[in-house]
């Protein structure tokens, strides 16, 4: 066991925990922030990916004791203290980028680091982007659309 | 996944004594091994993380023109080099996915030697040494075969020194569900001559494509391998592609390559 420090979504947080302990445990079953899903748990499917540092990664293919020090994101952290939905999650919820919402948590984490880093993305690079983030219910369409949409260009209506 | 002890030394020197350990294991990026500890196929008393180690990290120009990458620079670290190195940067940017490439590796991709990697061809094609604390090896010694290096037991990479051509492409037929190579291949044009180094084909790892080596050296164009035929003994035939098909990846991924070089 080891004592790990870091802070999450803005607070500092500390914890023993076993040099086994993925950050994806470490945030889920230590802190409780269950918006962070586990889905393949082999780094393939991205439903797992936070910020740390600023930089997506895959929560589930990171040890706990490797965020010590580090500022970790999760999409609990994405929302205002009120509950208000940040503006990825808004276009999300308003362009119907999700289905099932599982693969959600991921595809707005990822999407926050592109456009932190391409704040007008083309709607190539996003679908190059999310690569590793994958979608069971299929639902790329409208998640590029959203992405699109959260970077504040124009996106077009959906045909009935 | 076993449980183990999780170390995480700040030098060189303490990640190489701690490594003495004959349970013990370096940890790069970790986009491999954790994967592989998870399903059990790998296990250590002692993981030694190789990540806190700032003289593992970021890029310089050596007085030879070399780029000189620290072992534990990210995938998405080169891959913001283009201007230094735009074929290295280009390949970089294509492993994995962007989370993969935030916490994968140079060090960790080389030392592994998977024979699907996309770093080895680079490394071969450009005629990169990699360097340990102890000495400095040739790519062409350094892969010896599928997951297998000139490494010693606890032996890790502290840093690779690419010679920069004047011309280079990389194009990989990526796996689609895995993103790793198919078949990749690298070209490079030096003044004394062209390299060619191949990913995700042979049994026996990165190799190098000599005919197409002679043929491009002699003419640097995609015409040039048009009468060249590769023998796919013992190549890698899985459920993604036969042995004969990857051959006939290896020419026609080389021709695009060449393409991407001289554009």
């Amino acid at each position: 066991m080891a004592e790990v420090a870091m802070t999450v979504n803005g607070a500092p947080v500390s914890a023993e925990v076993e040099g086994r302990t993925l950050l994806v445990e470490f945030l889920r079953e230590g802190l409780g922030l269950t918006g962070t899903h586990v889905g393949c748990d082999t780094s393939q499917c991205g439903a797992c990916v936070v910020q740390v540092n600023g930089m997506a990664v895959k929560s589930c293919t990171m040890f706990a004791c490797e965020a010590e020090g580090a500022a970790v994101t999760t999409i609990e952290g994405m929302a205002g203290p009120d509950g208000t939905l940040g503006p990825i999650q808004a276009a999300f919820q308003e362009h119907h980028g999700l289905q099932c919402g599982f693969c959600t948590p991921g595809m707005v984490m990822s999407a926050a680091s592109l456009l932190a880093d391409v704040p007008k993305p083309s709607e190539a690079q996003v679908r190059t982007y999310l690569e590793g983030n994958l979608c069971r219910c299929t639902g790329y369409q409208n998640i590029v659309r959203a992405v699109m949409a959260a970077s504040g260009q124009a996106v077009e209506e959906r045909s009935q | 996944m076993y449980d183990f002890e999780l170390l995480r030394p700040n030098t060189i020197e303490a990640a190489t004594k701690a490594l003495l350990d004959e349970d013990a294991q370096a940890l790069g990026g970790g986009q491999t091994l954790i994967p592989t500890m998870k399903q059990r196929l790998a296990q250590a008393d002692t993981l030694v993380s190789l990540t806190s180690i700032p003289a593992l990290q970021g890029v310089c120009i050596g007085d030879d023109g070399a780029v000189c990458i620290g072992a534990a620079t990210t995938h998405a670290q080169v891959a913001k080099m283009a201007g230094v190195y735009p074929a290295l940067a280009a390949l970089a940017g294509q492993i994995g996915d962007p989370a993969v490439r935030n916490r994968g590796t140079i060090g960790g991709s080389l030392a592994n030697n998977d024979p699907s990697a996309c770093y080895p061809a680079a490394a071969l094609a450009s005629d990169a040494a990699i360097l340990t604390p102890e000495r400095r090896i040739d790519a062409a010694d350094f892969f010896q075969g599928m997951f297998a290096t000139d490494l010693e037991e606890g032996e890790i990479i502290i840093e690779v020194q690419f010679p920069v051509p004047l011309r280079a492409g990389y194009v990989k037929f990526a796996q689609p569900a895995s993103r790793f190579a198919l078949v990749g291949v690298f070209v490079a044009q030096f003044l004394d001559g062209v390299r060619v180094a191949v990913t995700g084909a042979s049994e026996d790892g990165v190799f190098r494509w000599s005919a197409a080596e002679a043929a491009l050296s002699s003419e640097f164009s995609a015409k040039a391998l048009y009468d060249l035929t590769l023998s796919s003994e013992d190549f890698i035939s899985d459920l993604h592609g036969s042995a004969d098909y990857r051959a006939h990846l290896v020419k026609v991924m080389t021709g695009r390559a060449v393409t991407h070089a001289v554009s």
